[in-house]
């Protein structure tokens, strides 16, 4: 029944849009007809276009009054707050050069529509005027590119760290799992090939004749120390993903047959997050919403369903396959205290494989 | 093809071949011909695509609803009218592949350039009628099978149009992966030599067979686009066939170029010391000077209608020409920036941040130029030119982001969320199009001896200028909100729950923009046949193909083919009767040529 219904109503679209066209065509055919603008149409698609730049400029500001929240969430780890302004001030740039350009566009577009025997302007070069606006742009681009090359490398490079914590991510068609190093520090030899010993218990491919891999520990759910750095070592078994993790302003693929690498320091608790206004606000915001899509399913029969609270999370983010969309893992910042009594409650590989 | 240049310079050379209706209609070797058949090629291929992104577009805003048109054109693919997440992915990866290539690629290069290439230098034809022909029937063909590859049992590829292995590798890794991409890889090889074989052409036409007094610095900026649009494909289309054989090698001869330590299905495959960060450079190599090759011919066709209906020379000629050929230059030296987070070494990602970022530059003096061009201007309202104003609003939004998605250290956040899909949709998806909307509104009397309707071009214009926006404005507040592209529902993630009417928003806008084509297609259709008959020169032109007669003919020109004397952009100038002097008019006793 749906489907001859909405066939009908596609069709009848169609078919309304075409005879639209038609009538509007006739209507107008007998007035004149050589199809080339005249003053009328100038006039008015000129005006339109000075209407056209109120409505970009309306468009920005709606979305920024009414979806501003949903911009970057606070940040969470050390050079979150370094990523933040230098998209802050890449935006105040790009705002900036986007309503002049689009105005000085639109308002010649309306204020030069053309009238007959008038006569434009014959002006066909201007060396000054064009090396202005190539030098202003040179300039503006060569400070942000500094800037921005200076923050790369301070967030991509990868120092010696004692005190490091050393986390392996490992990826697979659709779930994601973690591998602590455990008392020594060192993550044991792994791969591919022995992912079918003891019987699947050995779950990212540990190598049992390596004694650093014994105490290594492998987890479902990613518990991180704040205030400590953290330096991933990122793995995946079939194909390729992308390990994203928006608050802490962290993402890198996980290709498989190599070994990618991404660190940082988280510096927000999970529940240090739950508190903060901005947090506060949105999860209240998205209960609400929540609420409102329950009494729907309540209606029809189904469960509600449950109030949101906030936490980190990691998600998918390279095309993997049909259930891409919900490859994800929730990670827990905790004190360390918190951490340790966490570490000493989970199994370590010699203990899983016993 | 010599022969024909060589006999068409005598008057009578009509009558030298007898047409059939299979040379004239079907196989023809007539650059005019050929255009036409890229054009509704590639109109057909964009309904498909277009359509696509509506059907992913409904399942986006409305996440697992029952949709009675998803039974009928989804079928088994979608139970119970809900879209099954291997037919998004594929709907995504084909609608990229479509939309790129077949529609941006083969269907505006392949019109225009064929086209205008001998019209505008003044040639009989291509240089070789043969080849083009050919390359045109590769691109049908090409067509074909990628449209074939829809209905295969376990459906078309699916593992977006970079088609990263080993996703795109391996079956067992997801349907879309079995027979569907192994039409996609044959389609896309014979679609590539389809672009060489018209690339090299336009190369050597441009070259050799420009009328006299034509030289490379009175050619329309048209065609400079068009040639250094083809130097790009020669130089970088084949690397991309490359990878494509590279991986044809790895999925059906057990080679292992792309992969690696695989697991997959509870199996270890045999896969040793390859790397899909090699396909990824491969990929992008030719991937990112394709978003130059759609959207220069773009740039190119804007310059010449913002110039004629501005009726005021095109502002900075020569800058004009510095910039399309710094871009070319740049574009193949900036692949990187797609690989910022892929694992290759990030001081390669400091070098390709600096390319990068160096693209601003000819483009902005680009969009100045542009607007230049404007300020106390005619600006004649034809729908060419408002599709022309459309693309540089276009081209300025969408590029502006460009600054903060090619610098290696923001796009660590926003890399592959819907910033990107935003970003790249405004720069050059809509500008690309609005160029070859204007292109087609503008050419359309050479094209077929007939006029489009105005006020449906200016309703067509408008509702698409606004939903365009409509969609793709708010699509850069998902993408900073974290919202990955590629995913079939975002409810998987509470956290995303107050995304879901930004979705719906962009949805409404999104089929609105789909209805406004309608009224594109019956006025191209209903025009073709029932048009107003053209004039020579419409919009009172400069550029040669106006010389040429309305009723095509084989040899473009009856008699000599005209002469050139002048640049394409001596509209207004002072000292002369009409606003516009074509290229063919000798210069007056006195009248100096502006030294560009």
């Amino acid at each position: 029944m749906t489907l001859a219904l909405s066939l009908t109503i596609l069709v009848l679209i169609g078919i309304s849009v075409w005879q639209i066209a038609k009538i509007f065509e006739l209507s107008q055919a007998k007035k004149e007809n050589t199809q080339v603008a005249n003053d009328e149409d100038n006039q008015f698609n000129g005006k339109l276009m000075f209407a056209f730049l109120l409505f970009i400029y309306g468009i920005t500001l709606f979305s920024f009054w009414k979806w501003g929240d949903v911009l970057l969430p606070a940040p969470a780890s050390e050079h979150g707050t370094d990523y933040d302004n230098l998209m802050w001030i890449s935006f105040a740039i790009i705002f900036f050069v986007q309503t002049i350009t689009q105005a000085l566009l639109h308002y010649f577009a309306y204020k030069y529509r053309g009238k007959k025997g008038q006569k434009a302007l014959f002006y066909a070069d201007n060396d000054r005027l064009e090396a202005i606006w190539t030098i202003i742009p040179v300039i503006t681009l060569a400070g942000l590119i500094l800037y921005g090359l200076y923050t790369w490398t301070d967030i991509m490079s990868l120092e010696e760290n004692e005190d490091a914590l050393v986390v392996e991510l490992y990826a697979q068609q659709f779930n994601w799992k973690a591998r602590y190093a455990g008392q020594d520090g060192v993550l044991g030899d792994a791969n591919v090939r022995f992912l079918q010993d003891f019987d699947g218990r050995n779950l990212v491919g540990i190598d049992a004749t390596d004694p650093n891999g014994l105490d290594d520990v492998v987890v479902q759910e990613l518990h991180l120390p704040v205030g400590r750095e953290v330096q991933f070592k990122m793995r995946s078994q079939d194909v390729l993903h992308s390990a994203y993790m928006p608050f802490f302003r962290a993402q890198m693929n996980c290709v498989p047959g190599m070994i990618t690498e991404f660190a940082f320091t988280p510096n927000k608790t999970t529940e240090e997050m739950r508190t903060l206004p901005e947090v506060v606000a949105k999860v209240k915001k998205i209960n609400k919403i929540r609420a409102a899509n329950s009494k729907e399913l309540v209606a029809k029969g189904e469960e509600a369903l449950e109030p949101y609270v906030f936490d980190y999370l990691l998600l998918c983010n390279k095309i993997c396959g049909a259930s891409h969309y919900n490859m994800q893992m929730k990670i827990v910042v905790e004190t360390p205290e918190e951490f340790e009594k966490w570490m000493t409650e989970q199994q370590t590989f010699a203990q899983v494989i016993q | 093809m010599s022969t024909v240049a060589a006999h068409v310079e005598e008057e009578d050379h009509g009558h030298h071949h007898k047409e059939t209706f299979i040379t004239k209609y079907v196989f023809s070797q007539d650059h005019k011909m050929i255009a036409k058949q890229y054009l509704i090629t590639g109109l057909f291929m964009g309904i498909i695509g277009i359509a696509m992104s509506l059907l992913f577009r409904l399942q986006l805003a409305w996440p697992e609803q029952p949709f009675g048109i998803f039974e009928v054109l989804l079928g088994k693919w979608a139970p119970d009218g809900v879209m099954d997440p291997n037919v998004y992915l594929a709907l995504v990866t084909i609608h990229g592949t479509i939309m790129v290539f077949f529609v941006l690629t083969a269907g505006l290069s392949g019109t225009f350039s064929n086209l205008l290439i001998p019209l505008q230098i003044g040639a009989r034809d291509m240089a070789s009628g043969l080849l083009n022909m050919i390359s045109f029937w590769l691109f049908f063909l090409s067509s074909v099978i990628m449209v074939a590859s829809l209905f295969v049992e376990a459906g078309p590829a699916a593992a977006g149009w970079t088609i990263y292995p080993p996703l795109s590798a391996l079956p067992q890794a997801q349907p879309g992966s079995g027979m569907g991409m192994t039409l996609w890889l044959v389609s896309m090889a014979i679609f590539i030599a389809s672009s060489l074989l018209g690339s090299l052409n336009y190369i050597v036409t441009v070259l050799n067979l420009r009328t006299k007094g034509m030289t490379m610095t009175r050619l329309p900026l048209t065609i400079w686009a068009f040639f250094v649009t083809a130097i790009i494909g020669v130089v970088s289309f084949p690397v991309l066939l490359s990878a494509a054989l590279l991986l044809i090698m790895d999925r059906s001869f057990g080679t292992s170029f792309f992969l690696s330590d695989i697991f997959i299905q509870g199996e270890v495959l045999h896969y040793q010391g390859g790397s899909p960060v090699l396909y990824e450079h491969l990929f992008w190599f030719l991937g990112h000077p394709e978003v130059y090759i759609v959207l220069l011919p773009a740039l190119g066709i804007t310059s010449e209608i913002i110039a004629t209906n501005a009726r005021k020379p095109i502002f900075g000629y020569r800058a004009m020409v510095a910039s399309i050929l710094a871009i070319a230059f740049l574009s193949t030296i900036v692949w990187g920036h797609h690989m910022f987070i892929s694992g290759m070494n990030p001081f390669l990602g400091s070098v390709f941040t600096f390319t990068t970022l160096l693209i601003a530059i000819p483009s902005a003096v680009k969009a100045f130029n542009y607007i230049t061009t404007l300020w106390k201007g005619n600006l004649q309202m034809n729908p060419a030119m408002l599709f022309s104003i459309g693309l540089v609003s276009t081209f300025i939004t969408g590029g502006l982001t460009g600054i903060i998605l090619g610098d290696s250290t923001l796009d660590i956040n926003v890399h592959d969320t819907y910033f990107v899909v935003a970003h790249f949709h405004l720069v050059m998806g809509i500008s690309a199009l609005y160029g070859l909307f204007a292109g087609v509104y503008h050419w359309f009397p050479k094209m077929f001896g007939r006029m489009m309707n105005k006020n449906l071009g200016y309703v067509h214009f408008w509702v698409t200028a606004v939903a365009a926006y409509g969609v793709f404005f708010p699509m850069h507040f998902i993408g900073m909100a974290g919202l990955p592209r590629r995913y079939y529902t975002n409810t998987a993630f509470p956290y995303f729950d107050d995304l879901a009417n930004i979705n719906v928003v962009i949805t409404v806008f999104a089929l609105i923009a789909g209805a406004a084509q309608l009224v594109f297609l019956y006025n191209f259709i209903h025009s073709m046949f029932y048009g107003k008959e053209a004039e020579q020169n419409p919009w009172r032109s400069n550029t040669l193909e106006w010389t040429a007669p309305v009723e095509h003919m084989h040899g473009n020109w009856p008699g000599a083919i005209p002469h050139v004397h002048r640049w394409a952009y001596d509209y207004s100038k002072p000292g002369q009767e009409e606003d516009f002097v074509p290229q063919h008019i000798p210069l007056k006793e006195g009248e100096e040529e502006l030294q560009h």
